[in-house]
């Protein structure tokens, strides 16, 4: 008779394996990202290019959302604000690190050529930055519940934006930037005018490749057992924590989880706008996110993809509209609430709809 | 700068914190009333304030009241009449966009209120509507100096904001506890099902406060337009005014009458009086001069952190 522990290890798939099985996503996220760069971007042409960039920087940071409002049911609506800390982190490491180590204000290098691996740095960084500030962030979600949760992410945002607005005037003289050490520029961020002229490193590669490995991430924290406790401190924190949950730490991993994406995703926002207004990355823009969120179904990973996607496209195909464009789009974000309350896809995902089940019975009845 | 800080510079200071804080009663009224019954953030009344604004202009340029020789009695009417035209209006909203959602989760009934706000921002931004380009509603009445003490002119405006936040808060505090619609709307806020079954009629309850609510972002409205020029609809300075109206509301206790009254104060305290000294204090420090939103949100983090339910709000345990 084997002990318990042998017949565990016997269970147990080989080390390599499960190594390789966790590393295969990301590799096929990388190469799908290369093929949409390569391919799928020159084909559509410059116009649908952009707006297909946008719909991956919103699946970034719209799924980043999805894991504290959606698994975790904490309300945030100061999403914005670690969007501006990562942009602002991630343009002073660019903007001022290419005068100072390439001598150039322009895009350096060529494809994950230097320029570009100071890019990814940036991001990096700036998810860094904004993760440090998500614990921040976390802690009062301790204390409060519900509205007042999100009243105080709002404040958060609010305070970040307004310090924003007070950094130093942006050195735009190459010779000037050069005097000054990175460190003693760390608040020369462009004040109320904005952080200008940061170089476009920002492709179709780098904001799917964020976006695959945010989507790859939620989806197996929602089926690990970590995602399981978010969405028990979702359905019931009390009733979480009587079943051994530790709550605490639960809403701060999401926090940090969500806001180093948000952080990244703000790098990226920033490199291809090529300019960081906190104005622009305010309470209104936290919203859009959130309603990004809950159009798509709170917690559903392909309800965000299909939420983004429809809220960045619809409004580009009807700017014709013009004057009336707002006014049908707020029209129909009403109507969606009242005839469709749990959104596109509910709690649910593509592959757990019956329709889908259904679809999927009928290929393998007839591969038969 | 120290020497600026005198007597007549305290009273000046003090006079703006009270205008000002009465301004943002007036809003965060709205915001506790229909949060203290509906459990919702009604992030549409911000542009019911704007549209006060906006509407008090159209009707006093209707009856050509804009401009010198307005009758004494103008700012009164256009008062009255753009109280009533805003109440329906909110009424309408809650009828249309809100009640199908009574019973749905609070997140959408959220979602809705910003579609909503979008709605209403849009709508005025069309030339059929308000258009475009800010305009001002200050000419209605001349901004006269009532009286000057040590060198303080105490203005028309000013005084105007202060006493009429005083009557309609003080009307509306009766209303809600001595009359029997405010016990009405008193019982649907504690339980709303019970009311229902003890005969409170629960839509009307809603509609009133809606009605009470938006009339008085009506009044919040002209008298902000009156101090300040008169944006367009969709302009960022009224979602920032409504916000911190609304910090207000949270920082006195969501719900409470009392409390939204107090928290505007010191949400215009900290805003208008503290700032004022913050600046005089660092006078080398040009920076602090542009404090004043993070003072607000940071006293807002700090009440919600050791008081989460606001300063007169009630303390609710969660039984399991």
């Amino acid at each position: 008779m084997k002990s318990v522990q042998e017949r565990v290890a016997a269970l147990r798939p080989n080390p390599a394996v499960s190594i390789g099985q966790s590393i295969v996503p990301f590799v096929v996220a990388i190469a799908l990202a290369f093929l949409i760069d390569k391919f799928v971007g020159p084909a559509i042409g410059a116009t649908w290019a952009k707006i297909l960039l946008d719909v991956g920087i919103a699946i970034l940071l719209a799924g980043s959302l999805n894991v504290v409002n959606g698994y975790a049911g904490q309300f945030s609506i100061g999403h914005a604000g670690f969007m501006l800390v990562g942009g602002y982190a991630a343009a002073w490491l660019t903007f001022y690190g290419s005068v100072h180590w390439f001598g150039t204000k322009e895009t350096y290098g060529g494809f994950l050529g230097d320029g570009q691996l100071l890019f990814v740095g940036g991001c990096i960084l700036g998810g860094i930055i904004a993760a440090l500030l998500g614990v921040l962030v976390g802690l009062p979600s301790l204390r409060l519940r519900g509205d007042y949760l999100a009243i105080v992410t709002l404040g958060f945002g609010e305070i970040v934006r307004v310090l924003g607005q007070i950094t130093d005037r942006q050195p735009k003289n190459m010779k000037v930037i050069k005097e000054q050490t990175m460190g003693e520029l760390a608040n020369n961020l462009g004040g109320a005018e904005g952080f200008s002229q940061i170089p476009g490193y920002t492709t179709l590669f780098f904001v799917y490749v964020m976006a695959f490995v945010l989507l790859v991430l939620a989806y197996r924290l929602k089926y690990s057992s970590k995602g399981r406790e978010l969405l028990a401190v979702r359905e019931n924190e009390i009733a979480a924590e009587a079943m051994g949950v530790d709550t605490t730490r639960a809403k701060v991993v999401a926090f940090v989880f969500s806001a180093f994406f948000a952080g990244v995703g703000g790098s990226l926002y920033a490199h291809q706008l090529g300019a960081l207004d906190p104005k622009e990355l305010g309470f209104m823009k936290s919203i859009d996110l959130v309603i990004i969120v809950v159009i798509g179904g709170m917690g559903s990973i392909t309800g965000i993809v299909l939420g983004a996607t429809i809220l960045v496209v619809l409004p580009e195909v009807f700017r014709s509209f013009a004057d009336y464009r707002m006014i049908v789009y707020a029209l129909a974000l009403v109507m969606v609430m009242i005839l469709r309350p749990q959104g596109i896809m509910g709690v649910q995902e593509l592959w757990e709809t019956s329709l889908w089940r259904k679809l999927l019975g009928k290929f393998r009845g007839a591969a038969k | 700068m120290s020497s600026s800080l005198t007597a007549g510079d305290l009273l000046q200071t003090t006079i703006n914190f009270l205008a000002v804080g009465g301004l943002y009663a007036l809003i965060a009224l709205g915001y506790t009333l229909v949060y203290g019954i509906l459990r919702f953030i009604n992030f549409a009344h911000s542009d019911i304030v704007a549209w006060g604004g906006w509407i008090a202009l159209t009707v006093a340029s209707g009856f050509g009241w804009l401009g010198a020789g307005s009758p004494a009695f103008a700012l009164p009417v256009v008062l009255l009449m753009t109280m009533v035209i805003c109440a329906v209006m909110g009424v309408t909203i809650e009828r249309l966009a809100y009640r199908p959602l009574r019973k749905a989760p609070r997140l959408n009934v959220l979602i809705t209120a910003i579609g909503v706000s979008l709605f209403l921002q849009n709508v005025g931004l069309l030339k059929k509507f308000f258009g475009n380009r800010p305009s001002t509603i200050s000419s209605l009445m001349e901004n006269k100096v009532l009286a000057t003490i040590g060198g303080v002119q105490l203005r028309l405006f000013d005084m105007m904001t202060i006493l009429l936040t005083l009557i309609l808060v003080i009307l509306l505090e009766r209303f809600v506890y001595r009359t029997k619609m405010g016990r009405g709307m008193r019982a649907v806020a504690f339980d709303e099902r019970v009311a229902s079954l003890m005969g409170v009629n629960v839509n009307q309850v809603v509609a009133v406060t809606f009605a009470l609510g938006s009339a008085l972002a009506a009044a919040g409205g002209i008298l902000f337009a009156l101090r300040n020029d008169l944006r367009m609809t969709a302009d960022s300075s009224w979602v920032l005014l409504g916000l911190k109206a609304f910090v207000a509301a949270v920082v006195g206790g969501i719900g409470n009458v009392r409390g939204a009254a107090a928290g505007a104060m010191l949400i215009a305290f900290v805003e208008v009086f503290v700032h004022r000294y913050v600046i005089a204090a660092f006078p080398d420090k040009p920076w602090v001069g542009q404090l004043q939103d993070i003072y607000v949100f940071g006293i807002l983090i700090l009440v919600l952190l050791f008081k989460p339910s606001g300063l007169l709000g009630k303390t609710t345990v969660e039984k399991v």
